[in-house]
């Protein structure tokens, strides 16, 4: 039975602890408004991008000429996967469920007689693979002083992992974070965007090209890779934001529950101490 | 009266401007264009340069890097990699833009492309009037 000192100690230990978990929530949603606005305003730009491609792919894509970028190059021996993770923790199942993804398609590749290797972006995921597939990271980039995410940080990793391909360190690209759904679901995601899949539109096929439709696609390539780990870096950081939100208003729920149920406890160790002392009391006085 | 057409530029991170507008310049890389109401549909890449709006409230110039334009009869959208407002320009931030683009094209591009760019970047400057 603890004593009535500890138990207030406890309760006002937890107090606090609810009210950092109450901070924190509130942090979480004010950033998971800015990280929606933000991919809310990138999505053009992504939308756009992936209709013209889509239609340059489909007009070019079939021909010998075709860049590898596009057409690969002809084996899919090493994989390269870029892993999207957050820098902190306290987001519930939001890493894990990435690097979950990841460890499976690793090992599925792995046991296929495929080579592999891992890029890592942000410190979560990087700290959860190295304990099995150290041996096959080759990189990390470190989002720790990145405190909003810009399409400058997507194209310095769409630059690293365009010169490891164009070096033939790499024949597959894919990219693994979690999209943004609501605040409770994000979905673990893999995209593939090296040799890249564009669904085709048709549509542009009335379009004029200048330079050469060729040109254009080899211009633009790269560009819509960057595009595309942008997009995956703002759903991440909507998705980790979200994440946060709701452990922390399960952890704040969680530790009100504790403060009523020490505070039951205390209560009635409280009461039965007073009643133990007028019993002595009231017998003392008898005894007389 | 001209016709008008619709008006989107946007970078990756923001929709810059959205207008109604009369004719638009374009820097494009086979040379400059201007796109009016009912221009044949085209796609064409940027070469760094500036771009220039004419609508009904007046002109508006941006700087643009890269990217590539789609025309269609009834609309223009502009997607560059970075645009600014000519008025929001400094020359810091001019000299930081060809830092960046030298810092760019030191890997891996041709040497003749990566002159142009340079090129394409000292004339953008001298346009925008530093």
């Amino acid at each position: 039975m603890p004593s009535l000192k500890d138990l207030k100690n406890k309760i006002a230990s937890v107090k606090n602890t609810r009210k950092i978990t109450k901070a924190m929530q509130m942090v979480s949603a004010a950033k998971l408004r800015r990280a929606q606005d933000a991919a809310e305003a990138a999505r053009p730009y992504a939308e756009r991008m992936t209709a013209v491609m889509g239609g340059l792919a489909a007009s070019v894509g079939q021909s010998a000429s075709a860049p590898r970028l596009l057409a690969g190059t002809g084996s899919d021996q090493v994989h390269l996967l870029v892993v999207m993770t957050s820098e902190r923790g306290l987001c519930g199942g939001f890493n894990s469920t990435i690097v979950r993804l990841a460890r499976a398609r690793a090992n599925e590749l792995l046991g296929a007689g495929k080579t592999v290797k891992i890029l890592t972006v942000g410190k979560k995921g990087r700290e959860q693979l190295r304990r099995d597939y150290a041996a096959y990271m080759i990189g990390h980039v470190d989002m720790g002083d990145v405190k909003r995410v810009g399409y400058i940080n997507a194209q310095t990793i769409a630059r690293d992992v365009l010169a490891r391909f164009e070096t033939g360190e790499c024949d597959v690209v894919t990219i693994f974070y979690n999209r943004f759904q609501s605040v409770i679901a994000q979905i673990p995601t893999a995209l593939q965007v090296i040799p890249a899949k564009f669904e085709a539109s048709g549509v542009s096929a009335l379009y004029d090209y200048e330079p050469s439709e060729e040109g254009i696609l080899a211009d633009l390539l790269p560009r819509s890779i960057a595009t595309q780990i942008f997009t995956a870096l703002l759903e991440n950081g909507a998705s980790e934001q979200g994440a946060r939100m709701s452990a922390m208003d399960n952890a704040t729920r969680n530790a009100g529950e504790m403060i009523t149920k020490y505070t039951t406890i205390y209560n009635r160790s409280r009461q039965a101490a007073i009643t133990k002392e007028l019993i002595e009391i009231i017998s003392g006085a008898e005894a007389l | 009266m001209a016709g008008t057409l619709q008006f989107d530029l946007v970078s990756p991170e923001r929709r810059l401007a959205s207008v109604v507008a009369t004719e638009v310049q374009i820097p494009g890389a086979d040379g400059d264009l201007t796109a009016m109401e009912g221009h044949s549909p085209t796609i064409t890449t940027l070469r760094p340069g500036v771009l220039k709006v004419v609508s009904a409230e007046g002109t508006k110039s941006f700087v643009v890097t890269g990217g590539f334009a789609e025309i269609s009869a009834d609309s223009v959208s502009v997607l560059a990699e970075r645009a600014i407002p000519v008025e929001e320009l400094t020359p810091v931030l001019m000299d930081q833009l060809i830092a960046d683009a030298s810092e760019a094209t030191a890997i891996g591009v041709e040497k003749d492309v990566a002159d142009k760019v340079m090129a394409d970047l000292v004339a953008m400057r001298t346009a925008a009037g530093f």
